[in-house]
């Protein structure tokens, strides 16, 4: 239900024109200026005038390029091992720690404080942490008899570090929202399950999974689109390195971009990059859409 | 089990798990008042006896203070435009039904997940064409615009919780409409603000890779300059690490006192409340 069901449009677009002038002209516009590119041969530093129009050439550069494929597929797998690896990890957490407990709010401002630190700080302390003659990671593995390992300068194990640093990061925030999906099942439901005489494995699978369900997939979408956009921690960490082993979509499109220059193919990467993760939002908007018409009394 | 000895095992298990997220945190910090050969030593040293050598070096640098001023302007600033411009326009989509306010929600929320990666390079040839580059205003005007979408979308969640019939008879007692907005609904959508304030702040005082590409020697913010500081690592790990310190710090400030607003922010949308 509006305040005013006779649609006063202009009240209303004087509380919405100023921001969507700025979503539009800054954000909006670059988004549509990045496929515009994708289609044209430009140079940075030479005037736009200078551009020339190159059609599909520079998609067809790109998706020819073993490089790009690289690329994709380091995303690819990066995505589905840290976040399912983040997934398991905050569900089997959160079912485990659920409740009421004295002094869950001080934990949970614990587990939320990776997540608020910036990439910048968190990609030189995991890149300390990784040293390999003085790094804490190696330290804790001597105790276990365990060879230092070079962990930034191995392709496998750099790779194993970045998923390691966004697993630290992001675990918290599955963790996060599975308590708070547990926190609105109807305690009742449980009640009836357990004087049924059901098990807590049981009740588990049964009652509490399915019942937040909607959270759980929401959640997993919101983690694969950042797991796809995942970028600032990585240029710290490894720059994409060594070799290409680390070198996310993201990382790809800098590297074309302001290392190789060359803006098109860039751009025709950003479009790949853009269309997955808009893919993803859409599916993410399908399951809970906060805008929806709110005079449907959501 | 009995239930004491199960509350044991939670309280072990959530200590556990809080030394694993806090501690590369307290490395980070421990690091940074270490000298120089205590950060060559191998693993974790906790007694040492601490120097303020790395934070007397960095903070008495001759540019750390430009850096530091620039990004509380762009912090600050981004920050009180966003919330000005993302609670007007979450009230306007939640309270009016206008021509036009399908594809304006739409938008915004395809909006939210742009990568930056993607817009990088757009950003740079636009704002260079209009003369924003290098300049503090160029980047503010950056993070408002990407964190806009994410603010209108959690405030206005917070809008539809507050009872149309408030501001029904505040409109009978004929109150305009940017009365009611002012006297009624800003009050009421206070946490919602303070965490809208949190998420963007900690974007624009955290990000770094648009802010290297967008701005020189004069308009640098702090992450930008720690950034230019990787090439020297493995030399100074204790300023670094100060440094570091310094950036984390006020996020992890916000975040103690309104850890409440950050959860709300975290899971909004997915979970109801």
């Amino acid at each position: 239900m509006t305040i005013d069901s006779r649609s006063n449009t202009r009240t209303a677009w004087f509380f919405v024109l100023p921001a969507v002038i700025i979503m539009f002209v800054a954000c909006l516009y670059p988004v549509l200026s990045a496929v515009r590119l994708g289609f044209y041969d430009w140079s940075m530093g030479t005037p736009w005038a200078q551009a020339k129009w190159s059609g599909w050439d520079s998609f067809e550069i790109v998706f020819t390029d073993p490089a790009m494929w690289r690329s994709l597929w380091t995303t690819l797998e990066f995505a589905a091992i840290s976040v399912s690896a983040e997934m398991f990890l905050g569900i089997a957490l959160a079912l485990a720690l659920e409740g009421h407990i004295r002094g869950m709010a001080f934990f949970r401002t614990l587990f939320i404080l990776p997540m608020m630190v910036a990439p910048i700080a968190v990609g030189l302390t995991w890149r300390y942490l990784f040293d390999a003659q003085f790094g804490l990671v190696n330290a804790v593995l001597a105790v276990f008899d365990i060879a230092a390992k070079g962990w930034l300068a191995d392709e496998t194990l750099a790779f194993a570090a970045i998923i390691v640093s966004d697993i630290w990061q992001w675990t918290p925030f599955v963790f996060i929202m599975v308590i708070a999906g547990l926190a609105g099942v109807d305690s009742t439901v449980l009640e009836a399950a357990r004087i049924d005489g059901a098990r807590w494995w049981t009740i588990t699978r049964r009652v509490k999974l399915p019942m937040i369900a909607h959270v759980l997939a929401i959640t997993l979408v919101m983690r694969l689109i950042d797991a796809f956009r995942v970028l600032e921690v990585i240029y710290v960490l490894t720059f994409g390195g060594p070799g290409d082993s680390t070198e996310v979509l993201s990382m790809h499109i800098y590297k074309t971009a302001f290392i190789g220059q060359k803006l098109g193919a860039a751009s025709a990467i950003s479009v790949l990059l853009l269309v997955v993760v808009m893919f993803l939002t859409w599916l993410a908007l399908l399951m809970s859409n906060p805008l929806a018409d709110g005079e449907n009394g959501q | 089990m009995n239930e004491r000895s199960l509350l044991a095992v939670r309280y072990l298990a959530l200590t556990a798990l809080a030394i694993l997220c806090v501690g590369p945190i307290l490395v980070m910090i421990l690091t940074s008042f270490k000298t120089q050969a205590q950060t060559f030593t191998t693993g974790l040293t906790f007694f040492f006896v601490p120097t303020l050598e790395n934070y007397r070096d960095v903070i008495f640098d001759s540019s750390f203070g430009r850096y530091l001023v620039n990004s509380l302007i762009v912090g600050i600033v981004a920050t009180l435009l966003t919330l000005l411009l993302g609670c007007m326009a979450a009230y306007g989509l939640a309270r009016f039904s206008f021509a036009g306010r399908r594809a304006v929600a739409y938008a915004t929320l395809m909006l939210r997940t742009v990568p930056l990666a993607v817009i990088a390079v757009p950003v740079f040839m636009i704002w260079s064409d209009w003369r924003l580059t290098n300049s503090l205003g160029g980047l503010i005007l950056l993070y408002v615009a990407v964190n806009l979408p994410f603010t209108i979308w959690l405030l206005y969640g917070f809008v539809l919780q507050v009872p149309v019939e408030l501001e029904e008879a505040a409109a009978i007692d004929g109150c305009r409409p940017w009365k009611v907005f002012l006297r009624i609904i800003l009050p009421l959508i206070r946490p919602g603000l303070a965490a809208a304030a949190i998420f963007t702040f900690r974007i624009a005082w955290n990000e770094f890779i648009l802010a290297l590409v967008l701005t020189d020697r004069s308009t640098r913010t702090l992450p930008v300059a720690a950034s230019l500081f990787v090439t020297d690592i493995g030399v100074e790990w204790g300023k670094l690490m100060a440094l570091a310190s310094l950036i984390a710090l006020p996020p992890l400030v916000f975040t103690f006192l309104a850890a409440r607003q950050v959860i709300s922010g975290l899971t909004a949308g997915a979970v109801k409340g």
